[in-house]
């Protein structure tokens, strides 16, 4: 573990309540000089230390020009419970950022697809407030959003915005919902069809469950949308985050370091496969 | 690689004293606990003379046999992984200061150190291991730190197990690079040869004679035996694409009932470098260590995330190892990650045999 490796102590500066589990942190770390020079893209993580306690690799849901940096983060375990009980002055350690990022760069001046599914997705909240800020840098923005129970949608207020924006498109499903739900009651992958962008001229991001992603890109292909142009962030168990403890492993690849965003062609017959 | 020359068995001491002089702590093999060791010794009478270790798929036992060797043995559970890549160490140290903490990296010991009996498996497996653990973008400080400090000396394989199968994947008997010095055990002495600029040196401290024609044609007869006997092979030294092409074969079902998922042979595997990260605290949680330790693909924690199992059978953590091995492994490191020390045969408590499932599952389909 080399110096550059070890956890930086970052204050928390504000706390936001999401949901029952799902809650937002803003950082600050404590050296001035380490947070200035810190500089990571969305898509990226952060192994995230509750002292004591331990590490969780958390995707960085902040901009890069943000004075602050943000961790949306789902309680799921023993530190991220621990980590929710944390309040604004608080401390924690961040070491990163680690990880391929999204192809931004790659979307400019395209349509930006982006689909995700399950609850606080962080690693596409990221990318949908990166465009929404330099709108002019990219044309059609789309997001498409599935949830089991309409009452797990978080952000609603934040969806319903977007909608209103304009060459913006937000299509949201839930598998089940109350009489008062605005949107569509079902799977989400269906809603790709009416998905309006130029295929020849798109970038596809998702994230979310694996067998949901590999119907999205399977939907998003018969639109016509090249597989490559598709690109999917990928979960697993990180540990070391720099290609080392080997938990993260899928197939040959270290999804620490050669990911978590992948092109679709890279990872595709292994999450075709499922199980491994 | 030097010329070959000769040291008589009487002045093996020497090599221990001169190591000694230089500061190296040697660790080399041991007869301990019904096994192979190595360990720290100091002198030539600790190795196990006369030793010899009968190992099949699942059973490892020592026996004696009544001449002069000391080398006459084939592996045991560990050779050098643990002294490069510690089984449990720590990573870095944290303490709070009052509502604030700092964390201050731990560093690795590096106590230059002379590793005496390593085999040509072991050498290939930790030339793997120096690439996945100092090859990358990240180098590992602490496995740098051990590495830096080894001296290698090679003991030819002259009496593999029938667990064995170095020849068939290219890593053995022989040790051909990655040594300071290599010897080859004969009824009477070594001959030796001197494989890097500091092996050289130690030559010069040495009382040697000159290698006869007759030893030379003796360890050639003795390597080229080595191999020969050796029965187990893998079906091939690139399984990648026809492993991949078989996730569904029957025959890993089979093998999953009879696999404990007890991760010995992840453990005793010489290329394995899966590790967990844990944070041990102080019981009023001021402080804590964060600590890496030997993990296994067949454990519980290994491929846990958000309450979930990843791999929740046996079948599935079993075909996780072996297509990292055979397969993948050739993705990441440009080679398989069998070096064919056949220990995982040996060490398993039900005797699966690598050999045997790669065969069953690479075999010709109708
Ligand atoms: S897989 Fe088995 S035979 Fe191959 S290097 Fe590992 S322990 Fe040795
Ligand atoms: S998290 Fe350790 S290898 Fe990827």
């Amino acid at each position: 573990m080399n110096a550059a490796h070890l956890p930086q102590p970052a204050e928390i500066v504000e706390r936001i309540r999401e949901s029952d589990n799902i809650f937002t942190l803003k950082l600050r770390f404590a050296d001035a000089a380490y947070q200035a020079n810190y500089c990571y893209a969305p898509g990226q993580f952060n192994m995230v230390y509750l002292p004591a306690v331990g590490e969780v690799p958390i995707s960085l849901s902040s901009d890069p020009e943000d004075d602050h940096l943000a961790h949306t983060i789902r309680v799921a375990g023993r530190v991220t419970r621990g980590l929710a009980e944390l309040k604004s002055g608080d401390s924690l350690g961040l070491r990163g950022p680690y990880g391929r990022a999204w192809p931004l760069a790659s979307a400019l001046g395209k349509d930006v697809v982006v689909v995700t599914g399950g609850l606080g997705c962080a690693p596409v909240l990221a990318v949908i407030h990166y465009v929404l800020r330099r709108r002019s840098a990219f044309r059609r923005l789309v997001v498409i959003q599935g949830v089991k129970h309409g009452h797990d949608l978080i952000w609603a207020a934040a969806y319903a915005a977007w909608a209103q924006q304009p060459d913006c498109q937000i299509l949201v499903a839930a598998d089940a919902a109350d009489a008062l739900w605005p949107w569509h009651v079902g799977s989400a992958i269906p809603l790709i069809e009416q998905a309006q962008f130029d295929p020849a001229h798109a970038v596809a991001m998702l994230c979310g469950p694996e067998g949901m992603m590999v119907a999205a890109a399977r939907a998003l292909a018969a639109r016509g949308l090249d597989e490559s142009a598709i690109h999917l962030s990928l979960e697993r168990n990180m540990q070391c985050a720099v290609g080392l403890c080997g938990h993260c492993q899928l197939g040959g690849h270290f999804i620490c370091r050669d990911g978590p965003v992948f092109a679709y062609p890279e990872v595709k017959l292994l999450l075709e496969r499922g199980g491994l | 690689m030097s010329v070959p020359v000769y040291l008589p068995r009487p002045q093996l001491q020497q090599l221990f004293d001169v190591l000694i002089g230089y500061g190296y702590r040697i660790i080399g093999p041991v007869a301990r606990d019904g096994a192979i060791s190595y360990d720290e010794i100091v002198s030539a009478s600790a190795l196990p003379w006369g030793i010899r270790v009968r190992q099949e798929a699942g059973v490892c036992r020592l026996q004696t046999a009544s001449d002069e060797r000391g080398f006459a043995w084939a592996n045991g559970p560990q050779a050098i992984k643990p002294l490069v890549f510690a089984p449990l160490e720590p990573l870095w140290r944290m303490s709070r200061r009052g509502a604030n903490f700092e964390v201050e990296a731990v560093k690795a010991e590096e106590r230059p150190t002379a590793v005496l009996g390593v085999r040509a498996c072991d050498l290939a497996a930790l030339a793997l291991q120096d690439r996945h653990f100092l090859g990358g973008a990240h180098v590992d400080a602490h496995y740098a730190a051990r590495r830096e400090g080894l001296l290698l000396v090679a003991v030819n394989c002259t009496h593999p197990a029938p667990t064995c199968f170095c020849a068939s994947t290219g890593d053995g008997p022989q040790a051909a690079s990655g040594f300071d010095l290599a010897l080859t055990e004969l009824d009477d002495g070594y001959t030796v040869s001197a494989g890097s600029q500091v092996g050289e040196g130690l030559l010069s401290h040495l009382a040697l004679l000159p290698a006869t024609p007759s030893q030379l044609a003796g360890v050639q007869q003795a390597l080229h035996h080595a191999a020969a006997v050796q029965t187990r092979k893998l079906p091939g030294s690139n399984l990648h694409d026809v492993l991949l092409a078989r996730l569904d074969h029957p025959r890993w079902q089979e093998v999953a009932e009879r696999c404990l998922a007890c991760g010995n042979c992840t453990a005793v595997c010489p290329t394995c470098f899966c590790h967990a990260e844990t944070e041990q605290a102080t019981l009023d949680a001021g402080s804590s260590t964060h600590r890496r330790e030997w993990d296994s693909c067949f454990g519980e924690r290994h491929g846990y995330i958000h309450g979930k199992q990843l791999r929740p059978a046996t079948l599935q953590r079993y075909r996780q190892w072996l297509t990292h091995k055979l397969a993948t492994w050739h993705e990441q490191y440009g080679r398989s990650g069998c070096v064919g020390c056949g220990r995982c045969i040996a060490w398993c408590p039900t005797g699966i045999d690598i050999t045997e499932e790669a065969a069953a599952l690479c075999a010709p389909q109708p």
